[in-house]
């Protein structure tokens, strides 16, 4: 077990490598907008240096005169040293900036997570027992119109019937505009009540995968021998499902749920712009409409990492829960 | 079929044969694939699904062809807007010209005002005697002793437009006539006539006119026309707000007149068309589904919407099958060496977030200013070399279990190489998972396309894109007051996808009949 975790970390790591190097060469490559801009706004400045200085400036202070491939090493010894640089967009190390913003998108991807656990799983075993019933049918139907809704149209029309005709929330924003006069208890309540919209959204449209998958995971459970066994012994229908395929069900559950952990910390990239959520997502969002390198080399490779982990996750614990699995 | 296999069997029943219990007439025999269809259309979602499907692609394809208008083409519309035209006073103050060589000066002026209201004839001055002579209503004659000084009058001479100045002598012969209401004055030995609407005429031709009235046009140079005047004062006097007057351009306008208490002028408004894009126009018959923010039809952009995002969607797919497939294929088969290799490359493809990479690339465009057509094969040819590794697992997998099995020994036995052994005897039997993997692919391609356009990152004006077309939202305004932008194309959006997801998951069922109970 322990050889086989090493090796698919050595494994990782190498992955990691190829795939900060092919993050570097895009980003590398991009036309420095940014630094043209910021030249151009400090070139502006009375009495300041001419617009080519201030650009040869920039670029050394941002490592953008290197060649190529030392730009690179240099890039990652910084990156293995823990240093992610200074973000251009926000002008604070990007570590800093990460720590701040991170918070929300997790309890976000948290809340999110554990209600889709709580609708999908009782729905889809649901729809496997009663299989091509009404009930299936219209889970069956209801998963895959969440599937099928774009992320950006549903928001609006949450948007447009919650906010904008109930009027019950604010269009998008983390806080309301008198946040600041709150106590701390209404503080947190005001930005829980600006949360609602962007986690229903988040529920909605990602619930549909786990149904289904706790669907076809039921059906084919019901279909093996041990529950024929089961019912042949002669017991209830309740027990067979519940007791007996239902525990099995969940294997493959556990392996994809613990999988999608890492992936609580990768922020909801849609969904917090278009509420104007201060996660990750749309700090990042921000930065590489920005053309922020740093920052956006740091959260690229973040990303790179959590699906890393969440593959590596997904395969442990296939392994832990189903004892027929074996590791070489 | 099995109403042939009926009438076989009554033919045999009319023989009077006895059919034997393993006749062959007996069993029906269907090909693998009718199997597939038959439990296919037996799904009633996956049936709706491609029903939703042939809407959509009927809507796209044959909608763009029958509907007649373009999809950058823009519309226009008279819109009617008020704008100010001439403002009036009326004036009831008295106004002065002096005569040709004397003085009326502003004392003088006070002094004539103090005795015309006390009804006075004559007043004194510095030593001099004024006479007020009231020449008719509201116009008086001011003498120095026996010389005239000057006038005073409320009713106001003004020369035609573009006409020459009055003289004194020609003002007060015509203000004299006309208070009192005759027709006819002479002045310096010519003679005028004076219509009813207060018109000096010489020879017929209008060269002055006199009104209580004030009219000045907002604009400079715009010569308002005598008719216009009258018929202004004529509502003026009525009290009436709205009037219409047709222009010697044969143009018939609307006019309002708003009075401004405090400055006691009316501001008179007049009602022009303007020939502007007709925005945001709501659904009718010419736009069945209204306009957009640049004029263009709605409808026709839905529908040249429609073929981009479906283009972009098919493309896609087939580039991530190409690769997919030939990777997978080679790694499944090869094993070893080669499929440790392939596996890595795949999963270093797996890991390069593809939603962040598309932003930069379309933030990068924007900022090159990379032409259209550029950038929407950019975007095909991005999201397909990021969403093959998913193909390319799934084909190996297959393969794998595949070529151990005994109709590849029989294969190799055979002697027949060995790209045709991959691709003619081991990928169609990928196929059935291939099909399913890639119509539901084809939904999340649509949609991945549609974020990029709407975030502004993907298709651009004025290309349409159903995810362009809900971009725009970001105008508030449009979100909530114009629901026909934008939740139509949502709404097609939605059927496409979904349609490709219904029928991809019939397939799925169909293809496997593990599945069913």
């Amino acid at each position: 077990m322990s050889k086989f975790i090493i090796k698919r970390l050595l494994i990782s790591v190498l992955i990691l490598f190829c795939v900060t190097f092919i993050i570097y060469a895009l980003l590398r490559c991009l036309p420095s907008s940014f630094v043209e801009q910021r030249a151009m706004q400090l070139a502006a400045a009375p009495g300041s240096k001419p617009y080519e200085e201030w650009v040869a400036q920039l670029n050394a202070q941002y490592g953008l005169d290197m060649p190529f491939l030392p730009g690179y090493f240099v890039q990652l010894g910084n990156l293995l040293t823990g240093n992610f640089g200074d973000s251009w967009r926000w002008t604070v190390p990007v570590m800093d900036k990460f720590v701040e913003v991170i918070p929300i998108s997790f309890i976000m991807g948290a809340i999110s997570l554990i209600l889709q656990l709580v609708i999908a799983i009782p729905l889809g075993v649901i729809a496997a027992t009663r299989q091509y019933s009404k009930a299936d049918y219209a889970i069956t139907a209801g998963a895959l119109v969440g599937i099928s809704l774009p992320t950006f149209f549903f928001a609006t029309l949450l948007k447009l019937v919650f906010a904008v005709q109930l009027g019950w929330f604010d269009v998008s924003g983390m806080v309301g505009r008198n946040h600041a006069l709150l106590d701390s208890w209404g503080q947190f309540w005001d930005i829980a009540h600006h949360l609602v919209l962007p986690i229903i959204t988040l529920v909605i449209v990602s619930v549909g995968s786990l149904m289904r998958y706790t669907r076809a995971n039921m059906l084919e459970v019901l279909n093996s021998d041990y529950i024929r066994t089961a019912r042949a012994k002669g017991l209830s229908e309740r027990r067979v499902i519940y007791h007996h395929a239902f525990r099995n069900t969940l294997i493959p559950l556990v392996t994809i749920v613990g999988g999608s952990l890492p992936g609580l910390f990768s922020g909801a990239l849609i969904t917090e712009t278009l509420f104007a959520i201060n996660g990750i997502g749309y700090i990042s969002f921000q930065s590489m409409t920005a053309g922020d390198i740093p920052f956006s080399m740091f959260y690229m490779t973040f990303l790179a990492v959590l699906t890393l982990l969440g593959n590596l996750i997904s395969d442990i614990l296939y392994a832990v829960v189903d004892p027929r699995v074996r590791i070489a | 079929m099995s109403d042939k296999l009926d009438a076989r069997r009554d033919q045999a029943a009319r023989d009077g044969q006895a059919m034997a219990l393993d006749d062959e007439r007996r069993v029906k025999v269907l090909s693998p694939g009718a199997l597939v269809a038959k439990r296919f259309f037996r799904n009633r979602l996956a049936v709706l699904g491609l029903i939703m499907l042939a809407a959509m692609f009927l809507f796209s394809f044959v909608g763009g062809l029958v509907i007649p208008y373009g999809q950058a083409e823009v519309f226009y519309t008279y819109n009617l807007q008020s704008q100010e035209y001439v403002s009036a006073t009326q004036n009831d103050e008295f106004r002065y010209a002096a005569a040709d060589g004397q003085e009326f000066g502003g004392s003088l002026r006070a002094q004539f005002l103090l005795a015309q209201a006390t009804g006075q004839e004559s007043f004194e001055y510095r030593g001099s005697s004024y006479r007020l002579v009231e020449e008719g209503a509201d116009f008086y004659s001011v003498y120095q002793g026996e010389t005239l000084i000057g006038i005073a009058f409320q009713d106001v001479v003004n020369a035609a437009p573009g006409g020459q100045e009055l003289s004194f002598t020609m003002q007060r012969a015509a203000l004299r006539a006309y208070t009192n209401g005759e027709d006819a004055f002479t002045a310096d030995g010519v003679a005028y006539a004076l219509d009813e609407g207060g018109n000096i005429l010489l020879d017929g031709a209008e060269i002055g006119y006199i009104s209580r009235f004030v009219v000045q046009a907002r604009e400079n140079g715009v010569a308002i026309p005598s008719d216009f005047r009258e018929q202004l004062q004529e509502a003026l006097e009525n009290g009436l707000t709205q009037f219409t007057y047709t222009g010697a351009d044969g143009v018939e306008h609307l006019y309002e007149t708003q009075y401004n208490a405090s400055t006691q002028v009316w501001a008179v408004m007049q009602e022009t068309q303007t020939y502007v894009y007709d925005t945001y126009a709501s659904p009718s018959l010419a736009h069945p589904l209204g306009t957009d923010g640049n004029g263009m039809d709605m409808l026709t952009r839905l529908m040249y919407g429609g073929r981009v995002s479906l283009l972009v969607g098919f493309v896609v797919v087939l580039i991530e099958l190409v690769i997919g497939v030939i990777l997978g294929g080679v790694s499944g088969y090869f094993g070893k060496w080669v499929d440790n290799v392939i596996m890595r490359v795949v999963d270093v493809f797996y890991c390069i977030p593809s939603m962040p990479l598309m932003i930069i690339l379309g933030a990068a465009m924007d900022s090159m200013q990379v032409d259209n057509t550029t950038r929407l094969l950019a975007l095909m040819l991005v999201l397909g070399l990021l969403g093959w590794p998913s193909i390319a697992r799934l084909v190996r997998g297959q393969i794998l279990s595949l070529r151990e099995q005994e109709f590849m020994t029989a294969a190799e036995a055979c002697g027949i190489s060995v790209p045709r052994r991959i691709f003619r005897h081991l990928i169609p039997n990928v196929i059935p998972q291939l099909i399913v993997t890639c119509t539901m692919g084809l939904g999340s391609v649509i949609i991945m396309e549609a974020t990029l356009s709407f975030l502004g990152l993907g298709v651009k004006f004025p290309y349409a894109s159903w995810g362009s077309i809900i971009s725009a939202v970001n105008d508030a305004h449009v979100m909530t007051s114009y629901w026909f932008i934008w939740i139509p194309a949502g709404v097609c959006l939605l059927i496409a996808v979904l349609g490709f997801n219904f029928v991809g998951d019939g397939l799925r069922d169909a293809f496997d009949p593990k599945m069913k109970r």
